[in-house]
C-alpha cells in the first residue's frame, strides 16, 4: 500500500500553452461577424415578357448615370432629396373622392398627375453598366427608407408600433402560436398599404 | 526581536498558476461557440457599401457568397486591375455563375435547396455592368433571392 503515495504526478504545468495554442488557432482561423444586408427578390426569368399597360403618371422612373447623379423623372436631382421625393410620390393617392380605389390613408398632394394609389405606385430603377455599385446600393437604400418610413407612420396609426418592432416581434420564438398568427395578419396588412412596387430594368 | 526578524525573513508565496488553464479554456469555448470559420481567403478587394435599411443575414448554411471586386495587389500581375468574380478560391467570369450556384446548391440537403439565399459581397467601386450579369445568370438558375451585403452604416458615404 506504502507504493501508492509513491506515484508520481503528472505535470499539468504546460496545460496552459497547450490551451493557448488552441486559442491562439481558433482566434486566427474564424470570424466574429455576422454578415447583414439588403434583401431583395430577383424578378423571374420570363420566356415571353408582358408589356404592362400602365399609365404614366403612375411610374417614378429613377435613373443613376455613371458619375452617380440621379435623374429623377429626367430631373436632376441630389441623393439627399430622393426619399422626399420618393415618399411624395408614394403617398400622392391621386384618385379622386369618389373613387372605389381612393387611397384614404394618404397624406400627399393629391396631384392628379402624379400617382393614383400607393398601389398602383411603381418605381423602376434603372442604371448604366459603368455605375458605381456604392451608388446603386445607396439609391436602393433611400428607397426602401422612403417604404420603411410609410409604413412605419400606418403601423403607428393602426397598431401605435413601428412596422420593425412588428417584424422583430414576429421573429421572436418565444411568442405563441396565436400571437404569431396576430402579429402576421398585422404585417401582412401594412404590406398591402404600401406594397413594395419595385422593378429594376435590365441595364444597357 | 527574534520574532520579528523571522516574519520578514519569510518571502511572498508565488502565484499560484493552476487555474490559468481552466481560464484559457474558458476564453477558447468561448471563441469556439461564437466564431464561424473562414471558408475561402478574399483574392479581391472587398470594401462594401453602407446602408441602414438592413437585414441579418442568418443561417450560414443556407447562403452562397459571390464576391467581385479588384483582384488583390499579388494577383493584379495575372488578372488586372479590373473588377472580377470570384467563386469560391477561383476567379470566373459571369457565365460560370450559374453552375455554380447549381453546384452549391446540389450539396446542400434537400430541404435547405428551396430557401437558399445568395450573397452578393461586391466591392463598391465595382461598375453595375458586372452585377448586371451576375443578376441575369441567378435569374436563369431561379436563384432570386439575393442579398447585397452591406456594413452597417450611412448610405450617403458611399459616394466620396
Amino acid at each position: 500500500m506504502g507504493k501508492r503515495t509513491n506515484i508520481q504526478r503528472v505535470n499539468a504545468g504546460s496545460m496552459a500553452d497547450i490551451a493557448f495554442l488552441l486559442l491562439i488557432f481558433f482566434l486566427v482561423t474564424t470570424s466574429i461577424e455576422t454578415d447583414v444586408g439588403i434583401d431583395r427578390m430577383l424578378p423571374k426569368l420570363e420566356k415571353n415578357p408582358v408589356i404592362a399597360d400602365v399609365f404614366e403618371r403612375n411610374i417614378l422612373r429613377v435613373l443613376i448615370d455613371d458619375h452617380g447623379q440621379l435623374l429623377v423623372d429626367d430631373v436632376l436631382i441630389e441623393l439627399t432629396d430622393l426619399r422626399q421625393k420618393a415618399i411624395a410620390f408614394l403617398d400622392n393617392g391621386g384618385f379622386a373622392y369618389n373613387h372605389p380605389a381612393y387611397c384614404g390613408y394618404c397624406k400627399g398632394e393629391r396631384n392628379p398627375n402624379s400617382s393614383d394609389a400607393p398601389s398602383k405606385a411603381i418605381i423602376s430603377l434603372s442604371n448604366n453598366r459603368e455605375t458605381k455599385y456604392g451608388a446603386y446600393i445607396s439609391v436602393q437604400n433611400e428607397l426602401l427608407r422612403a417604404y420603411g418610413y410609410l409604413r412605419n407612420r400606418e403601423a403607428q396609426r393602426l397598431y401605435q408600433k413601428d412596422y420593425a418592432t412588428l417584424e422583430s416581434e414576429y421573429k421572436d420564438p418565444t411568442i405563441t402560436i396565436e400571437e404569431a398568427e396576430h402579429l402576421k395578419s398585422k404585417i401582412k396588412n401594412i404590406k398591402e398599404l404600401f406594397p413594395l412596387k419595385f422593378t429594376e430594368s435590365e441595364t444597357k | 526581536m527574534s520574532k520579528f526578524s523571522k516574519k520578514k525573513s519569510g518571502e511572498l508565496p508565488p502565484v499560484s498558476t493552476a487555474s490559468l488553464p481552466d481560464i484559457v479554456f474558458m476564453l477558447l469555448f468561448f471563441f469556439m461557440t461564437v466564431t464561424v470559420m473562414k471558408d475561402s481567403s478574399l483574392k479581391v478587394q472587398n470594401v462594401l457599401p453602407n446602408a441602414n435599411e438592413i437585414k441579418k443575414l442568418e443561417k450560414k448554411d443556407r447562403v452562397i457568397y459571390i464576391y467581385v471586386g479588384k483582384p488583390t495587389q499579388e494577383f493584379q500581375k495575372v488578372f488586372g486591375t479590373e473588377p472580377k468574380i470570384q467563386l469560391n478560391d477561383k476567379f470566373a467570369d459571369p457565365s460560370a455563375v450559374g453552375d455554380y450556384i447549381l453546384a452549391e446548391r446540389a450539396k446542400k440537403s434537400q430541404e435547405l435547396q428551396n430557401v437558399l439565399t445568395t450573397s452578393l459581397k461586391v466591392d463598391k467601386n465595382a461598375n453595375m455592368g458586372l452585377i448586371s450579369d451576375i443578376k441575369q445568370e441567378l435569374r436563369k438558375v431561379n436563384a432570386l433571392k439575393v442579398n447585397y451585403t452591406t456594413y452597417d452604416g450611412d448610405a450617403f458615404n458611399n459616394l466620396q
